[in-house]
């Protein structure tokens, strides 16, 4: 049958309300009476608060409060960190500071008035008093010694892992070179476009306390905040509303959510803080920050023997939710697509006087394929082959999979020659590497970059994840055939409002508009984890199709009492049951010459269900089912990028001239919006190649910290990307989907890199540190 | 001390006191209550505040609502009329303009100035045209397509 909404390009039913600023974001909610929220957040990166006093503070106009660390440490508990690893060495990292601040932005005291500008101003009249410490910024002198932040540590270790599989001394003993390289994964800002935002409304006679907040996980946030306050978590309810982009930002549980829930219930009031972008740069989570020692070794064919990646990560002042769990993920990751007999990767894990490191757009995986195809390209390099050759070599095959990585992982399905085969079919790359030469001979330099990427999608299995790994669905037909579907995935602009409609539509028959999806309020939908990781569709989805299937099944069955046949004879298309003459008679209903083909639509079933009458015996009245998928394997999409560059010898300007793409997501939804998951994707991982970095100076004083200096990519920054798609399905859901939201920030950076490296060339470059800045690709053309 | 002012607002006039440094764009939101317009980084460099003024596309963080007394302006709420999109409204559906939905007023705002003051502008030319609007979802491709769709439909 085809089908008519999955796999179709269909328009978002999200948009209506945002093209015409009708969304509800979380400063659009007007609650009456509601108290604003100012911090006085910390201007040093380290140093001991020696005297905080609040009195001109609190007698300003419009003040109604004014909190300090000391108010609140034996109410509202520390900052929580769900990363488990051994010996990890956790601060208690409370919502405000107390004797001392340990980075830039670190909340001090708060204060609430009537309006945000007197809660502003109030702030300015707080005088706190600083002593100033020895600061630690790089991560490197962190692991070496420098100074030290915690002093009960005695270093500035948090932790250190060693991972991976395989012989590797063997491994290396055996390569007829090994390649080596120092890699740098620069501090990013997520900048989700909407800032954090926080509303807190507490209702003293109900004991219920309600937050608002700009956030990837309302059931988590919910859990932990509860804990935090102490506030039982049935009367806590979580909601995200219209959220405005996360990119992993909101993955988290910051000081903000609770302390904002904590003072409306100290004031029974609504409060509301809405972060600035400066507060954003300071002391929202920043993704990246490892400086890595890559060695690969390899035969003089290509083949690769063996990966060691020695890794410094920075983590920030203290950890957040999943701030020490980042690092494992690059682990995990670290045989890319390809067969490498033996890994090991061996993090230190620093503290330095910066905000924390945390879940940014691939979260750890960008920095593995980075690492992994960079090296890739350096092993193409010494060995005089092109740079798809060496990577062909090393595929496992089509029919190899699951395959099984010396990181511990079975990658479920994958065929990483069909997609390098189409992107090069579609890029033209023979006649891209003549024109190459050819532009060369005229003194241009045009660079091709190539990148075969694997992620690992869908987290996860609840065993490998530190708090559930599962998804939820509710989908409940009502009465007159409208279907509401509750996903515990919390879409931020991913468009699971639409793609789920449309997996529901398709297989109950009805229209795409008669399905509703609800999400991000905890009071209306059963627990669920959230929305990050590339998990929506491939776990969250899947507990949508299975919630389907059980209540098709239930369905059949009341439309086989209804038509008076076996249920067994019941057939569902389009909407409508129906049964052969045949399975009547077969009941005993009326002969043969009486006997027609019967048929019940799913609108009479939806009714019959709620009405109750003609349900079998003994049945349950109502068409509702609840579905928590718990999934047996991660699932690994892959794919090719390459990017085609040309840099100005006068400016050092990189300029794109072609950008190619083959994305294997298995099967699509919605290939519309798989299309926008990508290209936003590919821009994220455009900036950390050529513009981004939070820049922290010698004294942890933020450099990068306001949009004006931190430069996220422009519409002209971008080239027009040409996507194509190969399908493999994955074999761990019944739907075959596999998640791309962060197929293009993985895929793409190494591409772009591998592109500038190439075009350099000619100049015996091997390699270039993010953000590759003009001014540094001029010095090596100008010899400067 | 307070000031009054009178501001037209997709068609209806608005006569308030306000305090002199009050942001236009926390006019808009916070006392006109139209929400559709949104802050994203205070220093004119994101656009999301983006509205019309007197027929430019202007950020709303960075004018005083006391600037903006006499003027007429037009929010993303005014854009839609009669209950039909404008064509970049419509564009911005029809291609998957937006993501989160977050940046999407301001580019939508810019857009059809960009529009207004080119009916038939190159890509090269919307991605340029677009310098003062940033988005973090959608890596731009699909908001020039939804220009594009824009420029197509204003000719048909």
């Amino acid at each position: 049958m085809a089908s008519k909404y999955v796999g179709k390009r269909v328009k978002r039913t999200e948009d209506p309300r945002l093209i015409q600023g009708l969304g509800h974001y979380v400063d659009d909610i007007k609650l009456p009476d509601t108290l604003h929220v100012a911090f006085l957040r910390s201007i040093y990166a380290h140093a001991r608060i020696t005297g905080l006093d609040v009195s001109e503070a609190r007698n300003a106009p419009g003040v109604v409060a004014v909190y300090t660390g000391k108010d609140v440490a034996e109410k509202v508990g520390p900052v929580p960190c769900a990363g488990a690893l051994p010996d990890l060495r956790v601060p208690d990292y409370r919502v405000l500071a107390r004797d001392k601040v340990y980075f830039v932005g670190q909340p001090i005291a708060a204060v609430v008035a009537t309006d945000r500008y007197a809660a502003r101003d109030a702030v300015d009249l707080i005088m706190c008093d600083y002593e100033e410490l020895p600061v630690v910024v790089d991560v490197e002198e962190a692991a070496k010694g420098g100074p030290v932040i915690y002093e009960e540590y005695g270093d500035n270790i948090a932790y250190r892992l060693t991972s991976g599989e395989g012989d590797i001394d063997a491994a290396m003993a055996a390569a007829d070179r090994v390649v080596k390289q120092r890699i740098v994964h620069q501090r990013l800002a997520p900048i989700a476009m909407e800032p954090r935002a926080v509303l807190a409304r507490y209702l003293p006679g109900e004991q219920e306390l309600t937050l608002w907040s700009s956030t990837q996980i309302p059931h988590l946030l919910r859990t932990q905040v509860a804990l935090m306050v102490g506030i039982p978590e049935n009367k806590l309810r979580v909601i995200a509303p219209e959220v405005g982009g996360g990119f992993g930002s909101k993955l988290n549980v910051y000081a903000e959510e609770a302390l904002l829930g904590w003072i409306s219930i100290q004031l029974g009031k609504p409060v509301k803080w809405i972060e600035t972008r400066r507060e954003n740069i300071q002391a929202t989570i920043h993704g990246r920050g490892q400086v890595g020692y890559v060695e690969l070794g390899c035969k003089n064919d290509g083949t690769i023997t063996g990966l060691r990646y020695n890794v410094f990560a920075d983590m920030g002042a203290y950890h957040q939710l999943l701030t020490p769990a980042i690092p494992t993920l690059t682990g995990l990751m670290l045989s890319g697509c390809y067969k490498i007999p033996a890994i090991q990767m061996n993090v230190t894990a620093c503290f330095t006087n910066k905000m924390s490191t945390d879940a940014y757009r691939g979260a750890g995986r960008p920095e593995a394929t980075y690492v992994v195809e960079r090296a890739m390209d350096i092993v193409a390099a010494e060995l005089g082959m092109d740079t798809t050759e060496v990577r062909r070599k090393n595929f496992p095959a089509p029919d190899e999979f699951p395959f099984k990585t010396a990181t511990g992982l079975f990658y479920d399905s994958g065929n990483y020659q069909g997609a390098l085969d189409k992107a090069l079919e579609n890029a033209g790359y023979q006649k891209l590497r003549e024109e190459q030469k050819r532009a060369r001979d005229e003194g241009r330099l045009i660079g091709i970059g190539v990148s075969t990427y694997v992620e690992i999608c869908a987290l996860g299995p609840s065993q490998a994840m530190p708090a559930g790994g599962w998804e939820s669905a509710t989908v409940r037909i009502e009465p007159t055939c409208k279907v509401t579907v509750l996903t515990g995935a919390s879409p931020h602009g991913q468009g699971q409002e639409t793609s789920f409609a449309q997996l529901v539509a398709e297989e109950l028959g009805v229209d795409l508009n008669d399905v509703t999806v609800i999400h991000g309020d905890t009071s209306i939908v059963q627990y669920g984890i959230g929305t990050f990781g590339s998990r929506a569709t491939a776990v969250g989805g899947t507990a949508v199709y299975n919630a389907v299937q059980s209540l098709k099944e239930k369905a059949s069955k009341i439309a086989a009492n209804i038509m008076g046949v076996d249920a067994s004879a019941v057939a569902f298309s389009e909407g409508v049951f129906s049964a052969e003459a045949a399975a009547a008679v077969a009941a005993g209903e009326g002969t043969q010459s009486e006997a027609a083909p019967r048929k019940v639509s799913i609108q009479e079933v939806a009714l019959a269900a709620h009405l109750a009458r003609q349900i079998p015996p003994g049945m349950e009245p109502g068409l509702s089912a609840t579905n928590f998928f718990e999934p047996t394997n991660f699932t690994f999409p892959f794919g090719t990028h390459i990017a085609v560059v040309e840099v100005d010898r006068e400016t050092g300007d990189i300029k794109f001239l072609r950008y190619v793409a083959v994305d294997d997501c298995g099967k699509m939804l919605n290939p519309l919006l798989v299309e926008g998951q990508i290209h936003g994707g590919i821009v994220q991982a455009l900036g950390q190649a050529l513009y981004e970095e939070v820049v922290y100076d010698e004294q942890g004083q933020i450099v990068t910290g306001t949009l004006m200096d931190y430069a996220v990519p422009k519409a002209a920054h971008a080239p027009r990307f040409e996507l194509d798609s190969t399908e493999t399905p994955s074999p761990v859901n019944p739907m075959g989907v596999k998640g791309v939201g962060e197929a293009g920030t993985i895929g793409a950076t190494p591409a772009i890199v591998n592109a500038v490296v190439d075009a350099l060339a000619p100049f015996g470059v091997r390699h270039l540190d993010m953000p590759i800045r003009p001014e540094s690709v001029w010095k090596i053309v100008n010899k400067a | 001390m307070k000031k009054a002012i009178s501001v037209n607002i997709n068609g209806a006039t608005h006569q308030s006191e306000v305090e002199p440094r009050l942001l236009l764009v926390h006019y808009i939101r916070d006392v006109i209550g139209l929400t559709g317009t949104h802050i994203g980084c205070e220093t004119s460099i994101c656009g999301a505040c983006t509205v019309m003024v007197d027929g430019q596309a202007v950020k709303s963080c960075t004018l005083l609502a006391v600037q903006a007394d006499g003027a007429i302006i037009k929010t993303i709420e005014g854009l839609a009329t009669g209950g039909e999109l404008h064509a970049v409204q419509e564009g911005f559906w029809e291609q998957h303009g937006l993501q989160c939905g977050y940046c999407t007023p301001g580019m939508i705002i810019a857009s059809a100035q960009l529009l207004d003051r080119n009916p038939s502008p190159t890509e090269d030319e919307i991605r340029h045209g677009l310098d003062g609007n940033l988005c973090r979802c959608t890596g731009y491709q699909h908001i020039v397509d939804a220009v594009q769709y824009a420029a197509r439909k204003a000719k048909a």
